[in-house]
Protein backbone atom coordinates (compact mmCIF):
# COMPACT_ATOMS: atom_id res chain seq x y z
CA UNK A 1 0.00 0.00 0.00
CA UNK A 2 1.30 3.43 -0.95
CA UNK A 3 0.30 6.24 1.38
CA UNK A 4 0.82 9.94 0.80
CA UNK A 5 0.78 12.18 3.87
CA UNK A 6 0.43 15.93 3.37
CA UNK A 7 2.35 17.89 5.99
CA UNK A 8 2.57 21.55 6.85
CA UNK A 9 5.07 23.63 8.70
CA UNK A 10 3.32 25.71 11.37
CA UNK A 11 4.17 27.93 14.35
CA UNK A 12 4.65 25.97 17.57
CA UNK A 13 1.47 25.74 19.68
CA UNK A 14 3.00 27.93 22.41
CA UNK A 15 3.66 30.81 19.99
CA UNK A 16 2.30 34.22 20.86
CA UNK A 17 0.88 35.41 17.56
CA UNK A 18 1.83 38.94 16.45
CA UNK A 19 1.82 40.78 13.14
CA UNK A 20 3.97 43.35 11.35
CA UNK A 21 3.68 45.77 8.43
CA UNK A 22 0.47 47.36 9.63
CA UNK A 23 -1.03 43.97 10.52
CA UNK A 24 -0.59 42.53 7.05
CA UNK A 25 2.19 40.02 7.77
CA UNK A 26 2.53 37.29 10.37
CA UNK A 27 5.58 38.07 12.51
CA UNK A 28 7.81 34.99 12.21
CA UNK A 29 10.60 36.62 14.17
CA UNK A 30 11.70 34.24 16.93
CA UNK A 31 8.91 31.79 16.09
CA UNK A 32 9.71 28.09 16.27
CA UNK A 33 8.09 26.11 13.45
CA UNK A 34 6.93 22.55 13.91
CA UNK A 35 5.25 19.72 12.04
CA UNK A 36 1.51 20.45 12.27
CA UNK A 37 0.23 18.37 15.24
CA UNK A 38 -2.68 16.86 13.27
CA UNK A 39 -0.29 15.88 10.47
CA UNK A 40 1.82 14.07 13.08
CA UNK A 41 -1.24 11.95 13.79
CA UNK A 42 -1.71 11.25 10.06
CA UNK A 43 1.93 10.31 9.72
CA UNK A 44 1.86 8.05 12.78
CA UNK A 45 -1.17 6.18 11.44
CA UNK A 46 0.37 5.87 7.97
CA UNK A 47 3.49 4.33 9.52
CA UNK A 48 1.40 1.89 11.57
CA UNK A 49 -0.57 0.84 8.50
CA UNK A 50 2.55 0.10 6.46
CA UNK A 51 4.70 -1.46 9.18
CA UNK A 52 6.37 -4.79 8.46
CA UNK A 53 6.88 -4.23 4.75
CA UNK A 54 3.18 -3.68 4.03
CA UNK A 55 3.79 -0.48 2.13
CA UNK A 56 5.50 2.86 1.92
CA UNK A 57 4.82 6.34 3.27
CA UNK A 58 5.68 9.45 1.27
CA UNK A 59 5.30 12.88 2.84
CA UNK A 60 4.63 15.93 0.73
CA UNK A 61 4.97 19.56 1.73
CA UNK A 62 4.37 22.73 -0.22
CA UNK A 63 6.91 25.18 1.08
CA UNK A 64 10.11 27.03 0.59
CA UNK A 65 13.50 25.66 1.60
CA UNK A 66 13.03 26.67 5.26
CA UNK A 67 10.44 23.87 5.73
CA UNK A 68 13.05 21.17 5.20
CA UNK A 69 13.78 20.81 8.93
CA UNK A 70 10.14 19.85 9.43
CA UNK A 71 10.25 17.48 6.45
CA UNK A 72 13.39 15.80 7.87
CA UNK A 73 11.54 15.40 11.16
CA UNK A 74 8.79 13.52 9.31
CA UNK A 75 11.44 11.30 7.73
CA UNK A 76 12.99 10.74 11.15
CA UNK A 77 9.61 9.72 12.54
CA UNK A 78 9.44 7.05 9.85
CA UNK A 79 8.30 8.29 6.42
CA UNK A 80 10.19 6.53 3.62
CA UNK A 81 10.68 9.48 1.34
CA UNK A 82 9.62 13.09 0.95
CA UNK A 83 8.66 15.59 -1.69
CA UNK A 84 8.82 19.34 -1.33
CA UNK A 85 6.95 21.45 -3.85
CA UNK A 86 9.11 24.52 -3.97
CA UNK A 87 6.63 27.36 -3.47
CA UNK A 88 5.03 29.51 -0.82
CA UNK A 89 1.78 27.78 0.23
CA UNK A 90 -0.46 30.62 -0.96
CA UNK A 91 -3.75 29.08 0.21
CA UNK A 92 -5.48 25.71 0.49
CA UNK A 93 -6.48 25.78 -3.18
CA UNK A 94 -2.87 26.35 -4.22
CA UNK A 95 -1.60 23.57 -1.95
CA UNK A 96 -4.30 21.10 -2.99
CA UNK A 97 -3.59 21.81 -6.66
CA UNK A 98 0.13 21.03 -6.16
CA UNK A 99 -0.52 17.84 -4.23
CA UNK A 100 -3.13 16.73 -6.78
CA UNK A 101 -0.61 17.18 -9.57
CA UNK A 102 1.90 14.99 -7.75
CA UNK A 103 -0.73 12.41 -6.79
CA UNK A 104 -1.88 12.08 -10.41
CA UNK A 105 1.63 11.17 -11.48
CA UNK A 106 2.24 8.75 -8.59
CA UNK A 107 -0.75 6.55 -7.81
CA UNK A 108 -1.45 6.36 -4.07
CA UNK A 109 -3.89 4.04 -2.30
CA UNK A 110 -4.52 6.46 0.52
CA UNK A 111 -3.87 10.14 1.09
CA UNK A 112 -3.90 11.57 4.60
CA UNK A 113 -3.85 15.14 5.85
CA UNK A 114 -4.27 16.52 9.34
CA UNK A 115 -7.87 17.65 10.02
CA UNK A 116 -6.59 21.22 9.72
CA UNK A 117 -3.36 23.14 10.05
CA UNK A 118 -3.11 25.08 13.28
CA UNK A 119 -2.27 28.33 11.47
CA UNK A 120 -5.23 28.89 9.15
CA UNK A 121 -7.52 26.12 10.42
CA UNK A 122 -9.19 25.71 7.05
CA UNK A 123 -9.73 21.91 6.85
CA UNK A 124 -9.85 22.45 3.11
CA UNK A 125 -6.96 20.58 1.50
CA UNK A 126 -8.51 17.11 1.98
CA UNK A 127 -11.83 18.07 0.36
CA UNK A 128 -10.23 20.02 -2.45
CA UNK A 129 -7.88 17.12 -3.22
CA UNK A 130 -10.80 14.73 -3.21
CA UNK A 131 -12.59 16.88 -5.73
CA UNK A 132 -9.51 17.42 -7.90
CA UNK A 133 -8.78 13.68 -7.98
CA UNK A 134 -12.49 12.75 -8.08
CA UNK A 135 -12.22 10.37 -5.14
CA UNK A 136 -13.99 10.32 -1.76
CA UNK A 137 -12.79 12.55 1.07
CA UNK A 138 -13.67 12.63 4.76
CA UNK A 139 -12.78 15.79 6.56
CA UNK A 140 -12.41 15.02 10.24
CA UNK A 141 -11.86 11.43 11.34
CA UNK A 142 -11.20 9.89 14.73
CA UNK A 143 -10.43 6.33 13.64
CA UNK A 144 -9.00 4.72 10.52
CA UNK A 145 -8.58 1.06 9.63
CA UNK A 146 -7.73 -0.49 6.29
CA UNK A 147 -8.89 -3.96 5.33
CA UNK A 148 -7.89 -5.13 1.87
CA UNK A 149 -9.12 -2.62 -0.68
CA UNK A 150 -11.31 -0.59 1.62
CA UNK A 151 -11.05 1.56 4.68
CA UNK A 152 -13.31 2.04 7.68
CA UNK A 153 -13.31 5.50 9.21
CA UNK A 154 -15.12 7.14 12.08
CA UNK A 155 -16.12 10.68 11.26
CA UNK A 156 -16.92 13.24 13.91
CA UNK A 157 -20.39 14.81 13.73
CA UNK A 158 -22.03 17.24 16.14
CA UNK A 159 -22.84 15.21 19.23
CA UNK A 160 -21.86 11.86 17.81
CA UNK A 161 -20.04 9.91 15.16
CA UNK A 162 -20.60 8.30 11.82
CA UNK A 163 -18.88 5.13 10.60
CA UNK A 164 -18.13 4.97 6.88
CA UNK A 165 -16.71 2.24 4.65
CA UNK A 166 -14.85 3.67 1.69
CA UNK A 167 -13.05 1.88 -1.15
CA UNK A 168 -9.43 2.86 -1.73
CA UNK A 169 -8.19 5.27 -2.86
CA UNK A 170 -9.60 8.02 -0.67
CA UNK A 171 -8.51 11.01 1.36
CA UNK A 172 -8.99 11.57 5.05
CA UNK A 173 -8.18 14.38 7.49
CA UNK A 174 -7.05 12.91 10.80
CA UNK A 175 -7.85 14.19 14.27
CA UNK A 176 -7.00 13.01 17.76
CA UNK A 177 -7.83 9.35 18.33
CA UNK A 178 -6.54 8.07 14.97
CA UNK A 179 -3.04 7.40 16.35
CA UNK A 180 -0.61 8.59 18.97
CA UNK A 181 2.09 10.83 17.50
CA UNK A 182 5.46 9.11 17.26
CA UNK A 183 8.69 10.52 18.62
CA UNK A 184 11.70 9.94 16.36
CA UNK A 185 14.40 7.67 17.80
CA UNK A 186 18.12 8.03 17.21
CA UNK A 187 18.16 5.54 14.35
CA UNK A 188 15.32 7.41 12.70
CA UNK A 189 17.12 10.72 13.04
CA UNK A 190 20.31 9.27 11.54
CA UNK A 191 18.53 7.59 8.64
CA UNK A 192 16.43 10.70 7.90
CA UNK A 193 19.54 12.42 6.59
CA UNK A 194 19.95 9.94 3.79
CA UNK A 195 16.30 9.34 2.88
CA UNK A 196 15.25 10.91 -0.43
CA UNK A 197 13.82 14.42 -0.28
CA UNK A 198 12.90 15.39 -3.80
CA UNK A 199 12.27 19.01 -4.63
CA UNK A 200 9.85 19.67 -7.48
CA UNK A 201 8.63 22.88 -9.02
CA UNK A 202 5.10 24.14 -8.55
CA UNK A 203 2.46 24.16 -11.26
CA UNK A 204 0.71 27.41 -12.03
CA UNK A 205 -2.57 27.93 -10.25
CA UNK A 206 -5.25 30.57 -10.68
CA UNK A 207 -5.41 32.74 -7.55
CA UNK A 208 -8.86 32.65 -5.94
CA UNK A 209 -8.19 34.20 -2.55
CA UNK A 210 -5.71 36.38 -0.75
CA UNK A 211 -5.04 37.16 2.92
CA UNK A 212 -5.05 40.93 3.24
CA UNK A 213 -4.77 41.53 6.96
CA UNK A 214 -4.85 40.23 10.48
CA UNK A 215 -6.10 41.27 13.86
CA UNK A 216 -5.86 39.89 17.36
CA UNK A 217 -8.95 39.44 19.54
CA UNK A 218 -9.97 42.55 21.49
CA UNK A 219 -8.56 42.41 25.02
CA UNK A 220 -11.09 41.74 27.74
CA UNK A 221 -11.62 44.15 30.58
CA UNK A 222 -10.44 43.52 34.12
CA UNK A 223 -11.73 40.27 35.59
CA UNK A 224 -14.49 40.74 38.14
CA UNK A 225 -13.77 38.53 41.11
CA UNK A 226 -16.44 36.95 43.27
CA UNK A 227 -15.40 35.65 46.69
CA UNK A 228 -15.39 31.84 46.99
CA UNK A 229 -17.69 32.03 50.02
CA UNK A 230 -20.25 33.86 47.95
CA UNK A 231 -20.01 31.75 44.80
CA UNK A 232 -23.77 31.83 44.41
CA UNK A 233 -23.53 35.55 43.57
CA UNK A 234 -21.83 34.62 40.31
CA UNK A 235 -25.04 33.09 38.99
CA UNK A 236 -26.87 36.36 39.67
CA UNK A 237 -24.18 38.34 37.82
CA UNK A 238 -24.31 36.01 34.84
CA UNK A 239 -28.05 36.47 34.71
CA UNK A 240 -28.53 40.17 35.36
CA UNK A 241 -25.22 41.72 34.28
CA UNK A 242 -23.69 39.48 31.60
CA UNK A 243 -27.14 38.22 30.52
CA UNK A 244 -25.84 34.87 29.37
CA UNK A 245 -28.06 32.60 31.48
CA UNK B 1 -27.69 36.20 -9.24
CA UNK B 2 -29.13 35.01 -5.92
CA UNK B 3 -27.19 33.84 -2.88
CA UNK B 4 -27.49 30.10 -2.21
CA UNK B 5 -27.56 28.82 1.37
CA UNK B 6 -27.19 25.12 2.14
CA UNK B 7 -29.33 24.28 5.17
CA UNK B 8 -27.90 21.16 6.73
CA UNK B 9 -30.29 19.12 8.84
CA UNK B 10 -29.68 16.73 11.71
CA UNK B 11 -32.24 13.92 11.66
CA UNK B 12 -34.74 16.06 9.78
CA UNK B 13 -34.36 19.16 11.94
CA UNK B 14 -32.52 22.42 11.45
CA UNK B 15 -30.39 23.59 14.32
CA UNK B 16 -29.89 27.14 15.52
CA UNK B 17 -26.56 27.36 13.70
CA UNK B 18 -28.47 26.88 10.44
CA UNK B 19 -30.89 29.71 11.22
CA UNK B 20 -27.82 31.84 11.94
CA UNK B 21 -26.36 30.88 8.56
CA UNK B 22 -29.67 31.65 6.78
CA UNK B 23 -29.86 35.05 8.50
CA UNK B 24 -26.24 35.70 7.53
CA UNK B 25 -26.85 34.68 3.92
CA UNK B 26 -29.96 36.92 3.87
CA UNK B 27 -27.79 39.85 4.96
CA UNK B 28 -25.35 39.12 2.11
CA UNK B 29 -28.28 38.95 -0.32
CA UNK B 30 -29.39 42.37 0.97
CA UNK B 31 -25.84 43.73 0.66
CA UNK B 32 -25.77 42.63 -2.97
CA UNK B 33 -29.42 43.47 -3.77
CA UNK B 34 -30.43 39.98 -4.65
CA UNK B 35 -32.62 37.16 -3.42
CA UNK B 36 -31.82 34.20 -1.19
CA UNK B 37 -32.36 30.60 -2.24
CA UNK B 38 -32.00 27.81 0.32
CA UNK B 39 -31.24 24.21 -0.52
CA UNK B 40 -32.13 21.36 1.81
CA UNK B 41 -31.02 17.79 1.17
CA UNK B 42 -32.55 14.78 2.93
CA UNK B 43 -35.82 14.15 4.74
CA UNK B 44 -37.13 17.41 6.12
CA UNK B 45 -40.86 18.04 6.46
CA UNK B 46 -42.67 20.83 4.62
CA UNK B 47 -43.28 22.93 7.75
CA UNK B 48 -39.60 22.99 8.59
CA UNK B 49 -38.75 23.90 5.00
CA UNK B 50 -41.18 26.78 4.67
CA UNK B 51 -40.09 28.05 8.11
CA UNK B 52 -36.75 28.90 6.50
CA UNK B 53 -38.60 31.83 4.96
CA UNK B 54 -38.85 33.32 8.43
CA UNK B 55 -35.08 33.74 8.43
CA UNK B 56 -34.99 35.27 4.99
CA UNK B 57 -35.06 32.52 2.37
CA UNK B 58 -37.17 33.62 -0.62
CA UNK B 59 -37.23 30.15 -2.08
CA UNK B 60 -36.34 26.71 -0.76
CA UNK B 61 -35.12 23.92 -3.02
CA UNK B 62 -35.97 20.56 -1.51
CA UNK B 63 -33.84 17.62 -2.57
CA UNK B 64 -35.34 14.47 -1.18
CA UNK B 65 -34.45 11.07 -2.51
CA UNK B 66 -33.49 7.80 -0.87
CA UNK B 67 -29.88 7.87 -2.01
CA UNK B 68 -29.34 11.29 -0.50
CA UNK B 69 -31.04 10.58 2.80
CA UNK B 70 -27.75 10.63 4.70
CA UNK B 71 -24.87 13.01 4.23
CA UNK B 72 -22.26 11.86 1.73
CA UNK B 73 -19.94 14.70 1.16
CA UNK B 74 -19.16 14.01 -2.52
CA UNK B 75 -22.79 13.59 -3.55
CA UNK B 76 -24.04 16.55 -1.52
CA UNK B 77 -21.32 18.78 -2.97
CA UNK B 78 -22.45 17.80 -6.48
CA UNK B 79 -26.07 18.63 -5.67
CA UNK B 80 -25.25 22.00 -4.12
CA UNK B 81 -22.93 22.97 -6.99
CA UNK B 82 -25.61 21.92 -9.49
CA UNK B 83 -28.17 24.07 -7.67
CA UNK B 84 -25.78 27.03 -7.69
CA UNK B 85 -25.35 26.65 -11.44
CA UNK B 86 -29.05 26.24 -12.11
CA UNK B 87 -29.97 29.25 -9.98
CA UNK B 88 -27.05 31.21 -11.37
CA UNK B 89 -25.89 31.83 -7.79
CA UNK B 90 -22.32 33.03 -7.47
CA UNK B 91 -22.24 33.00 -3.65
CA UNK B 92 -22.76 29.83 -1.67
CA UNK B 93 -23.08 30.02 2.12
CA UNK B 94 -23.05 27.13 4.55
CA UNK B 95 -22.37 26.45 8.22
CA UNK B 96 -18.78 25.66 9.20
CA UNK B 97 -20.00 22.49 10.91
CA UNK B 98 -18.17 19.16 10.71
CA UNK B 99 -20.09 18.33 7.53
CA UNK B 100 -19.77 21.89 6.22
CA UNK B 101 -16.01 21.60 6.50
CA UNK B 102 -16.12 18.58 4.23
CA UNK B 103 -18.45 20.22 1.75
CA UNK B 104 -17.10 23.75 1.37
CA UNK B 105 -13.78 22.78 -0.25
CA UNK B 106 -15.44 20.37 -2.69
CA UNK B 107 -18.04 22.96 -3.71
CA UNK B 108 -15.23 25.50 -4.01
CA UNK B 109 -13.37 23.35 -6.53
CA UNK B 110 -16.53 22.54 -8.51
CA UNK B 111 -17.36 26.23 -8.86
CA UNK B 112 -13.75 27.41 -9.08
CA UNK B 113 -14.58 29.57 -6.11
CA UNK B 114 -12.41 31.04 -3.39
CA UNK B 115 -13.46 29.57 -0.06
CA UNK B 116 -13.66 31.52 3.21
CA UNK B 117 -14.06 28.98 6.00
CA UNK B 118 -14.70 29.91 9.62
CA UNK B 119 -16.22 33.31 8.76
CA UNK B 120 -17.16 35.37 11.82
CA UNK B 121 -18.72 38.47 10.28
CA UNK B 122 -20.37 39.80 7.14
CA UNK B 123 -18.10 40.39 4.15
CA UNK B 124 -16.93 43.82 3.19
CA UNK B 125 -17.77 44.15 -0.46
CA UNK B 126 -15.77 46.16 -2.91
CA UNK B 127 -16.78 45.61 -6.51
CA UNK B 128 -16.54 41.89 -7.15
CA UNK B 129 -14.25 41.26 -4.16
CA UNK B 130 -15.42 40.05 -0.76
CA UNK B 131 -13.26 40.54 2.33
CA UNK B 132 -14.25 38.06 4.99
CA UNK B 133 -12.97 37.97 8.55
CA UNK B 134 -12.22 34.46 9.74
CA UNK B 135 -10.62 32.80 12.74
CA UNK B 136 -6.93 31.97 12.36
CA UNK B 137 -4.10 30.56 14.43
CA UNK B 138 -6.65 28.39 16.21
CA UNK B 139 -8.42 31.35 17.77
CA UNK B 140 -5.33 33.39 18.64
CA UNK B 141 -6.11 35.83 15.82
CA UNK B 142 -8.40 36.70 12.94
CA UNK B 143 -7.39 36.90 9.30
CA UNK B 144 -9.13 38.82 6.54
CA UNK B 145 -9.48 36.70 3.42
CA UNK B 146 -10.21 38.47 0.19
CA UNK B 147 -12.12 36.30 -2.23
CA UNK B 148 -11.10 37.49 -5.66
CA UNK B 149 -12.83 34.77 -7.70
CA UNK B 150 -16.17 35.38 -9.43
CA UNK B 151 -17.80 32.56 -7.45
CA UNK B 152 -17.45 32.47 -3.68
CA UNK B 153 -18.05 29.98 -0.91
CA UNK B 154 -18.40 31.17 2.70
CA UNK B 155 -18.68 28.84 5.70
CA UNK B 156 -19.99 30.62 8.80
CA UNK B 157 -18.68 29.78 12.29
CA UNK B 158 -21.60 28.72 14.52
CA UNK B 159 -22.67 31.24 17.17
CA UNK B 160 -20.97 34.18 15.48
CA UNK B 161 -24.00 35.75 13.75
CA UNK B 162 -27.36 36.51 15.34
CA UNK B 163 -30.54 34.86 14.13
CA UNK B 164 -32.77 37.48 12.50
CA UNK B 165 -36.45 36.65 12.06
CA UNK B 166 -38.65 38.20 9.43
CA UNK B 167 -42.35 37.82 8.87
CA UNK B 168 -42.22 35.97 5.59
CA UNK B 169 -42.66 32.49 4.23
CA UNK B 170 -40.47 31.00 1.56
CA UNK B 171 -41.90 28.98 -1.29
CA UNK B 172 -40.73 25.38 -1.44
CA UNK B 173 -40.04 23.53 -4.66
CA UNK B 174 -38.59 20.13 -5.40
CA UNK B 175 -35.20 19.98 -6.97
CA UNK B 176 -33.63 16.91 -8.52
CA UNK B 177 -30.10 16.26 -9.65
CA UNK B 178 -28.70 13.21 -11.39
CA UNK B 179 -25.66 12.29 -9.33
CA UNK B 180 -22.93 10.28 -10.97
CA UNK B 181 -22.31 6.80 -9.56
CA UNK B 182 -18.83 7.71 -8.29
CA UNK B 183 -20.41 10.22 -5.90
CA UNK B 184 -21.60 7.34 -3.75
CA UNK B 185 -18.39 5.38 -3.17
CA UNK B 186 -18.35 6.17 0.54
CA UNK B 187 -21.01 4.11 2.32
CA UNK B 188 -22.39 4.97 5.73
CA UNK B 189 -22.38 1.95 8.00
CA UNK B 190 -23.56 3.47 11.23
CA UNK B 191 -24.58 6.81 12.73
CA UNK B 192 -24.38 7.25 16.49
CA UNK B 193 -25.87 10.38 18.03
CA UNK B 194 -26.09 11.02 21.73
CA UNK B 195 -29.27 13.06 21.63
CA UNK B 196 -29.49 13.52 25.38
CA UNK B 197 -26.45 15.80 25.43
CA UNK B 198 -25.84 19.24 24.00
CA UNK B 199 -23.16 18.98 21.32
CA UNK B 200 -20.06 20.99 22.04
CA UNK B 201 -19.72 22.91 18.75
CA UNK B 202 -23.38 24.04 18.91
CA UNK B 203 -23.47 24.84 22.61
CA UNK B 204 -24.32 28.33 23.83
CA UNK B 205 -22.92 27.49 27.25
CA UNK B 206 -19.91 25.26 27.90
CA UNK B 207 -18.77 23.92 31.27
CA UNK B 208 -15.20 22.76 31.04
CA UNK B 209 -12.97 20.94 33.50
CA UNK B 210 -9.21 20.61 33.82
CA UNK B 211 -6.60 18.74 35.80
CA UNK B 212 -7.65 20.63 38.91
CA UNK B 213 -10.55 18.20 39.16
CA UNK B 214 -8.06 15.47 40.08
CA UNK B 215 -9.73 12.54 38.35
CA UNK B 216 -12.54 11.36 36.04
CA UNK B 217 -14.62 10.29 39.04
CA UNK B 218 -15.10 13.97 39.90
CA UNK B 219 -16.89 14.89 36.67
CA UNK B 220 -20.29 14.27 38.18
CA UNK B 221 -20.57 17.86 39.41
CA UNK B 222 -19.37 19.22 36.05
CA UNK B 223 -22.08 17.24 34.28
CA UNK B 224 -24.69 18.27 36.81
CA UNK B 225 -23.87 21.96 36.42
CA UNK B 226 -23.85 21.57 32.63
CA UNK B 227 -27.22 19.79 32.63
CA UNK B 228 -28.78 22.50 34.77
CA UNK B 229 -27.50 25.22 32.44
CA UNK B 230 -28.33 23.33 29.23
CA UNK B 231 -24.61 23.38 28.54
CA UNK B 232 -22.15 21.06 26.85
CA UNK B 233 -19.22 19.63 28.77
CA UNK B 234 -15.63 20.10 27.66
CA UNK B 235 -12.13 19.61 28.97
CA UNK B 236 -8.50 20.64 28.63
CA UNK B 237 -5.86 18.66 26.71
CA UNK B 238 -4.18 16.99 29.72
CA UNK B 239 -7.59 15.65 30.73
CA UNK B 240 -8.36 14.04 27.36
CA UNK B 241 -4.74 12.87 27.02
CA UNK B 242 -5.08 11.11 30.36
CA UNK B 243 -8.23 9.44 29.10
CA UNK B 244 -10.44 11.02 31.76
CA UNK B 245 -12.71 12.41 29.05
CA UNK B 246 -13.13 11.66 25.31
CA UNK B 247 -11.01 13.52 22.74
CA UNK B 248 -14.18 15.02 21.27
CA UNK B 249 -14.44 17.17 24.43
CA UNK B 250 -10.93 18.59 24.14
CA UNK B 251 -11.08 22.33 23.61
CA UNK B 252 -7.94 24.19 22.59
CA UNK B 253 -5.45 24.71 19.85
CA UNK B 254 -5.20 21.05 18.87
CA UNK B 255 -8.72 20.18 19.91
CA UNK B 256 -11.79 22.12 18.90
CA UNK B 257 -12.33 25.85 19.01
CA UNK B 258 -15.61 26.96 20.55
CA UNK B 259 -17.39 30.31 20.61
CA UNK B 260 -20.21 29.97 23.14
CA UNK B 261 -21.95 32.84 24.91
CA UNK B 262 -20.59 31.55 28.20
CA UNK B 263 -17.52 29.43 28.87
CA UNK B 264 -17.01 28.25 32.44
CA UNK B 265 -13.49 26.92 33.08
CA UNK B 266 -13.09 24.91 36.24
CA UNK B 267 -9.66 23.82 37.42
CA UNK B 268 -7.99 24.84 34.16
CA UNK B 269 -4.89 27.01 34.50
CA UNK B 270 -5.18 28.54 31.02
CA UNK B 271 -2.18 27.47 28.95
CA UNK B 272 -1.87 29.50 25.76
CA UNK B 273 -2.99 26.47 23.70
CA UNK B 274 -6.21 26.19 25.68
CA UNK B 275 -6.91 29.92 25.57
CA UNK B 276 -6.64 29.82 21.78
CA UNK B 277 -9.64 27.53 21.57
CA UNK B 278 -11.90 29.64 23.79
CA UNK B 279 -10.91 33.21 23.01
CA UNK B 280 -14.02 33.91 20.93
CA UNK B 281 -16.32 33.01 23.82
CA UNK B 282 -18.47 36.01 24.68
CA UNK B 283 -18.19 35.68 28.46
CA UNK B 284 -15.53 33.64 30.26
CA UNK B 285 -15.78 32.52 33.88
CA UNK B 286 -12.74 31.02 35.57
CA UNK B 287 -12.76 29.03 38.78
CA UNK B 288 -9.30 28.13 40.00
CA UNK B 289 -7.66 27.91 43.39
CA UNK B 290 -4.46 29.49 42.08
CA UNK B 291 -4.93 33.28 41.92
CA UNK B 292 -1.92 33.44 39.58
CA UNK B 293 -3.52 31.11 37.02
CA UNK B 294 -3.08 32.81 33.60
CA UNK B 295 -6.72 32.12 32.75
CA UNK B 296 -7.81 34.94 35.09
CA UNK B 297 -6.12 37.44 32.75
CA UNK B 298 -8.59 36.70 29.96
CA UNK B 299 -11.63 36.06 32.16
CA UNK B 300 -14.65 38.31 32.62
CA UNK B 301 -15.61 36.76 35.97
CA UNK B 302 -13.50 34.75 38.33
CA UNK B 303 -13.63 32.89 41.60
CA UNK B 304 -10.39 32.08 43.37
CA UNK B 305 -11.29 28.95 45.24
CA UNK B 306 -11.41 25.19 45.41
CA UNK B 307 -13.63 23.72 42.70
CA UNK B 308 -14.92 21.11 45.14
CA UNK B 309 -16.34 23.87 47.33
CA UNK B 310 -17.32 26.37 44.65
CA UNK B 311 -19.09 24.13 42.11
CA UNK B 312 -21.62 22.66 44.58
CA UNK B 313 -22.50 26.24 45.60
CA UNK B 314 -23.02 27.14 41.95
CA UNK B 315 -25.20 24.09 41.41
CA UNK B 316 -27.36 25.07 44.39
CA UNK B 317 -27.58 28.66 43.14
CA UNK B 318 -28.61 27.61 39.61
CA UNK B 319 -31.29 25.33 41.06
CA UNK B 320 -32.58 28.19 43.15
CA UNK B 321 -32.51 30.58 40.22
CA UNK B 322 -34.35 28.10 38.01
CA UNK B 323 -36.96 27.47 40.68
CA UNK B 324 -37.66 31.20 40.97
CA UNK B 325 -37.59 31.91 37.22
Amino acid sequence: MKILVCISNVPDTTTKITFTDNNTQFNTNGVQFILNPYDEIALARAIELTEGGKGTVTVINVGEVNTEATIRKALAIGADDAVRVNAKPHDAWFVASQVAQYARQNAFDLILTGRESIDYNGSKVAGMLGELLDIPSVSIIKKLDIDGDKGTVEREIEGGKEVLVIPLPFIAGTAEGVAEPKIPNMRGIMSARTKPLNVIEAVEVKILSEITGYETPAPRGQVKLVSADESAKLIGLLHTEARVI
Amino acid sequence: MPVLIYTENAEGKFKKSIFEAVSYARAIADQTNTSLVAISIGDVNADQLSALGKYGADKVLNVSNAKLKNFVNQAYASVIAAAAKKENASIVVLSNSFSGRGLAPRIGVKLEAGVADGAVSLPEISGDKFSVKKTAFSGKAFATVELTSANKVIALTPNSYKVVEKAAAGSVEDFTVENKESDFKAMIKEIVRSTDKVSLPDAEIVVSGGRGLKGPENWGMIEELADLLGAATACSKPVSDAGWRPHSEHVGQTGIAVSPNLYIAIGISGAIQHLAGVSSSKVIVVINKDPEAPFFKVADYGIVGDAFEVVPQLIAAVKEYKASA
